[in-house]
């Protein structure tokens, strides 16, 4: 398989040439993908196609100048590249069908009027396809950075820490799964929308989650997977307008990226969101999250069917923490309200591990500390970083030092940013006043 | 499956460091070693003393040849290991991450070969 990662290799090298190519592979890798892979489904000869497509360009655009409609122009290139491939490979091929589309390609590509300027989206159709039930969930959100994108398994394998190798036989399978298994390239009929978008929504934050856990700036090199996410979530609640969920998870997400300078102080330490300064907050991202926040709400109660799901909740819970920069105190009340409506709606030990430590702040640490301790032995919170923390403050506050000093040792022990680690370790040292 | 976590760092720049940050990554390697013991996984795991306690011994033509120092001078040391006990290889992954080391060395992940 040759690079899939054209647009990220791509510029090194100045030139108009060089330039453009990078810009049209950033803004049109996925367009190309999905349009090339829309009907074979297969992507990975898509990406292929692609790839080579984009090696030609950088060798002639620079020459010979950057052409009029350069997506068309990689479409053409790429179009070509898959029907060589394919005819090479025809006598033990599914016949039929791809000989009719490569027809077809073959006449828009000698079309003496040139290629159609406006490229058709089928993006949305791919996130679709990406995110489907029979993909693995933990392969959704890779793909998806894979085929819109154009990330490459090593970059990947490094936001989720799986190893480059794996992550690329694991993606040669994932793709290998939608075209053998026939996943269709479309978004779903309404019966069916509403749990498949999530599955979507679910991939496009897991991304997100990803880039953000990542501390800002660390690695110059590896492009930013919260940026990109939001991109993602960005395409989404364009090509959805009128998905509430898909504009709650865009407001959540512009809620967090609004604070992520925030999340640093000169010195590059670690602040907790409790005490981050609000003027470092990006004021324009989190009206631009409240104004989408509060569209996601009108169009969830407007219907005959109530359409408030998780995304919008947890934006809420950002929006509620976001008051603070206008009245002093977050809106604490709030916040444990969210909480509780979230944790019925996802049963989330995580979720409700949030009410609890919001808990604390509106009666105080003991009933929290009950709630978590009703947590206890959960399996799925024993590695968690968070929950160790969360019980490790608690525990100080209210005195029991052993306790609080045995907590925070598991805390550091589970934590992977040095700049949280040195945070907790601080915490351990000198209690809060 | 069983895993070592082989922990590569910059000896020089370690012997440079701080008493205070010293202390402090000794303490995070504390609780780090201590949650793989709360998690179950933890098998053993050593620091080595710097590279230059090391001696090198090898056979050559019947006679026996010891050398000072590592066995290959490399950017980073080997300074200490953890065997661990996971599932696969994604679990031996995040547990390397973790280590107080990863920030400024290398974690090399090696499978054991199950006999």
């Amino acid at each position: 398989m040759a690079d899939a990662d054209a647009s990220a290799d791509i510029g090194a090298d100045a030139g108009p040439g060089h330039a453009a190519a990078e810009a049209v592979a950033r803004r049109s890798y996925g367009k190309l993908i999905a349009l090339l892979a829309a009907r074979t489904r297969d992507l990975a000869a898509a990406e292929d196609a692609l790839a080579d497509a984009f090696a030609a360009a950088l060798a002639d655009w620079p020459r010979h100048g950057i052409p009029h409609t350069p997506e068309a122009w990689l479409l053409t290139a790429a179009r070509r590249r898959l029907i060589d491939g394919a005819r090479a490979r025809r006598t033990h091929d599914h016949a039929a069908d791809t000989l009719r589309l490569l027809g077809e390609w073959a006449q828009a590509a000698t079309d003496p009027a040139g290629p159609r300027a406006e490229i058709p989206d089928h993006r949305l159709a791919l996130m679709f396809a990406c995110a489907h039930p029979a993909i693995a969930a933990g392969m959704r959100a890779p793909l998806m950075l894979q085929t819109l994108l154009g990330f490459d398994a090593a970059a990947i394998g490094s936001a989720f820490l799986v190893a480059p190798a794996t992550m690329g036989q694991r993606l040669v399978r994932a793709k290998s799964r939608i075209r053998q298994t026939g996943i269709p390239f479309a978004v779903p009929p309404l019966a069916a929308l509403g749990e498949r978008l999530g599955a979507v929504l679910d991939a496009v934050y897991a991304c997100y989650a990803e880039g953000w856990s990542a501390p800002a700036g660390t690695d110059a090199q590896r492009r930013n997977l919260a940026e990109e996410a939001l991109w993602l979530g960005g395409l989404v609640a364009t090509l959805m307008p009128e998905e509430p969920e898909a504009l709650g998870l865009l407001a959540l997400m512009l809620f967090a990226q609004a604070r992520r300078a925030a999340r640093r102080d000169e010195a590059g330490r670690y602040v907790p969101l409790a005490e981050q300064d609000t003027t470092r907050w990006d004021a324009r991202m989190m009206d631009e999250a409240e104004r989408l926040l509060r569209r996601a709400g009108a169009l969830a109660l407007a219907g005959p069917v109530q359409r408030v799901g998780r995304f919008q909740l947890e934006a809420a819970v950002q929006s509620a923490h976001g008051v603070r920069r206008l009245r002093g105190t977050a809106d604490w009340p709030a916040i444990t309200r969210l909480y509780d409506a979230l944790h019925q709606l996802t049963g989330s030990p995580v979720v409700a591990l949030n009410r609890a430590v919001a808990l604390a702040e509106t009666q105080g640490p003991a009933p929290a500390l009950a709630a978590l301790d009703t947590l206890d032995g959960d399996a799925r919170l024993a590695d968690y970083q968070p929950y160790w923390a969360a019980r490790a403050d608690l525990l100080q506050r209210l005195g029991q030092a052993a306790a609080a000093d045995a907590a925070y040792a598991r805390a550091i022990g589970l934590e992977r940013d040095p700049a949280v680690r040195a945070f907790l370790q601080q915490r351990r040292a000198v209690p809060l006043g | 499956m069983k895993y070592l976590l082989m922990i590569y760092s910059d000896e020089a720049a370690e012997a440079t460091m701080t008493e205070a940050d010293n202390a402090a990554e000794m303490a995070a390697y504390g609780a780090y070693a201590g949650a793989m013991v709360e998690a179950g996984v933890m098998v053993g795991g050593e620091r080595l003393r710097p590279t230059t306690d090391a001696t090198c011994v090898r056979l050559r033509n019947g006679q026996t040849e010891l050398l000072n120092g590592p066995y290959a001078d490399t950017r980073e040391q080997l300074g200490g290991y953890f065997m661990i006990e996971v599932p696969d290889l994604d679990a031996a992954l995040h547990w390397a991450a973790r280590c107080p080391t990863a920030p400024h060395g290398t974690i090399e992940v090696r499978p054991v070969w199950e006999m």
